[in-house]
């Protein structure tokens, strides 16, 4: 039996013990606050999906809001005909096609078709719908109603946000890891030492695309009125994106780090600065790119290694 | 109908033929993977509507004045934004992720700005609306001057691009980026020429655009779409080929949009988008 390292062995800690406690906030935390734990949590499982497979393939993936839209418009097409549990299997079938079509297309040529691809998906997603909503089905616009509390939509939530972290702990950890990680430094490399390069980016890219399509199926009650623009909002997206990046996309904590302090401050922002949040969110974004290349875990290790105290920690 | 629906894909896809031809030169070139470049014709379209609507001016003022304006933004944009970017990370697979990182929030950016500044209604104006037959077809005379433009602006680059020595030097950046400096081209201009280039073309489109159709804050995005397709259909760099799949996804959106549904355009260009990829990922004619 191989030996973990001593850091994944504290990683995996980590979310033994912080899984825990983030289920029992409801109980301590009033009523008001329960909606920000739904969103934050979220965000939580967006920025750690998003990140599982784009940080280390460094396959940019814009398309976040085309698989969780695709989640919660099904949760509003079905229902009033299923129970909960099956909508949700559905939604991640569905999320799973999808993936496989987009993967499948562009996952064997260059980065760049990926990127396109994924850049107009969400549009492209919300077009089909919308066209098979107004001249097949003609309705428009649907409503949800199915008994699910808040609180239980946060649990749901962190325990699809746990099983993304660990998803990924358990990918960095193994064979497959390795070769997901050569991949991300060199693709003909990775392909000469016999890597099935188009078969690992696809698996990663449907796993990362189910994950985000439950997010939003299982927040879909929430919202009780349902349209495809308001599902298909490419604000979700980018704000994503800036999580995962600011916390560094690269490393299993990154996208959490960066989604918690986010969060709070986009929602203030919202409120605060209503008009002009999309200028400043795309300020933020720029200055990630530019101070923060790769993220602020990468900062702190980098001050860490200086340091020569420290280094057989 | 089918003839006039052909007309009007033809005028619609020869603006999309000049916007792609912008951002070929730019990706083809520099490299840069400018998602924010949709952003840039919309810039164009706000300059002359507001030019026109505010102050009375002729549109063909605000063609005039945006060609340097924007290329002189792209400029300074490359020089200020992507030369640090350049010189942090060389010109590799990691520029190709961080351009599109920092253009990605350009594009939001950009989009905020728009919203704030005019809301995010349709804007437009009118402007030689009289209609003329071409084919049986009843096109407003604005339409056909504006395709004019973009055959007189997408020719003089073609030929720029193929006669002169300045054009020469672009084409080497672009065919074979290690090379041009060993016979004396300096990459760093030309990258920035290219995507200064791009930026004023963008702009001119956008210009040419608002005088026969509406547009709004955030149509951006959806244009970049459709140029970043034509650019991969077209061959990336190859000006003949994004003027040829500008032109195809213009008449068969104007067809879909006719026979199916206009709110089906983009999906039909991914449509074709999704067949390239399968059938000719390096472009029609690779």
């Amino acid at each position: 039996m191989r030996t973990l390292p001593r850091s994944a062995l504290a990683s995996l800690a980590a979310i033994v013990v912080a899984v825990p406690v983030m289920a029992l906030m409801p109980l301590v935390l009033q009523d008001y606050a329960h909606g920000l734990l739904v969103g934050l949590m979220s965000y939580v499982t967006l920025a750690t999906a998003w990140a599982m497979f784009s940080g280390p393939t460094r396959y940019i993936s814009l398309a976040t809001v085309a698989f969780y839209g695709i989640g919660a418009y099904t949760v509003a097409v079905l229902g009033d005909h299923l129970a909960f549990a099956a909508i949700l299997g559905a939604a991640a079938l569905i999320g799973l096609g999808v993936a496989l079509v987009v993967g499948l297309a562009t996952l064997r040529l260059a980065g760049i078709y990926f990127v396109i691809f994924s850049f107009g998906l969400a549009e492209l997603v919300r077009q089909v719908i919308t066209w098979f909503e107004t001249t097949v089905t003609h309705t428009l616009g649907r409503y949800i109603f199915i008994d699910v509390t808040t609180v239980q939509i946060y649990w749901l939530l962190l325990g699809l946000a746990s099983v993304s972290l660990l998803l990924r702990w358990g990918i960095e950890n193994s064979r497959f890891g390795l070769a997901v990680h050569a991949i991300g430094d060199d693709e003909t490399v990775a392909r000469h030492a016999g890597v099935n390069v188009t078969g690992v980016k696809l698996a990663l890219f449907a796993a990362s695309a189910v994950l985000i399509t439950l997010a939003g199926a299982v927040q879909a009650p929430r919202w009780t009125y349902v349209e495809p623009s308001i599902v298909f909002n490419p604000t979700i997206s980018f704000i994503t994106l800036i999580m995962a990046l600011l916390g560094g996309a690269n490393r299993l904590w990154g996208p959490v780090v960066g989604a918690v302090p986010l969060y709070f401050f986009f929602e203030w922002l919202s409120v605060r600065w209503h008009d002009q949040f999309s200028i400043i969110l795309g300020l933020t974004f720029v200055a990630v790119v530019f101070l923060l290349p790769n993220g602020v875990l990468a900062l702190f290790e980098r001050r860490r290694d200086a340091d020569p105290v420290d280094r057989h920690a | 109908m089918l003839v006039s629906t052909f007309v009007i894909g033809l005028v619609l896809g020869g603006t999309y033929a000049l916007i792609a031809l912008g951002l070929t030169i730019q990706y083809g070139v520099a490299r840069i993977m400018n998602l924010a470049y949709g952003e840039i014709v919309i810039a164009g379209a706000f300059f002359t509507f507001v030019l026109v609507t505010s102050s009375g001016l002729s549109p063909l003022l605000g063609l005039a004045l945006i060609l340097p304006l924007s290329f002189g933004l792209s400029w300074l944009v490359y020089g200020l934004m992507m030369q640090p970017l350049v010189r942090r990370s060389g010109h590799g697979g990691k520029l190709e992720i961080d351009s599109i990182l920092l253009t990605f929030g350009l594009m939001f950016l950009a989009q905020g700005l728009f919203v704030w500044g005019f809301g995010a209604s349709f804007s437009g104006y009118s402007w030689l609306q009289t209609p003329v037959g071409v084919f049986g077809a009843k096109i407003a005379v604005g339409r056909v001057l504006g395709l004019g433009f973009v055959i007189l602006i997408g020719g003089g680059l073609w030929l720029a691009m193929s006669r002169t020595r300045w054009g020469v030097n672009l084409r080497a950046v672009a065919t074979r980026p290690e090379f041009a400096p060993l016979v004396g081209i300096d990459r760093e201009k030309a990258a920035r020429m290219a995507f200064a280039l791009g930026g004023g073309i963008a702009g001119a489109a956008g210009s040419i655009m608002s005088m026969y159709q509406t547009f709004t804050a955030v149509d951006g995005s959806f244009l970049t779409m459709k140029a970043l397709v034509i650019v991969i259909m077209g061959g990336v760099g190859n000006l003949g080929g994004a003027i040829v799949a500008g032109l195809i996804i213009g008449i068969v959106e104007a067809y879909v949009s006719y026979l199916v549904d206009p709110g089906l355009t983009l999906a039909a260009t991914y449509a074709i988008f999704l067949a390239v990829l399968l059938w000719r990922p390096k472009g029609l004619f690779a």
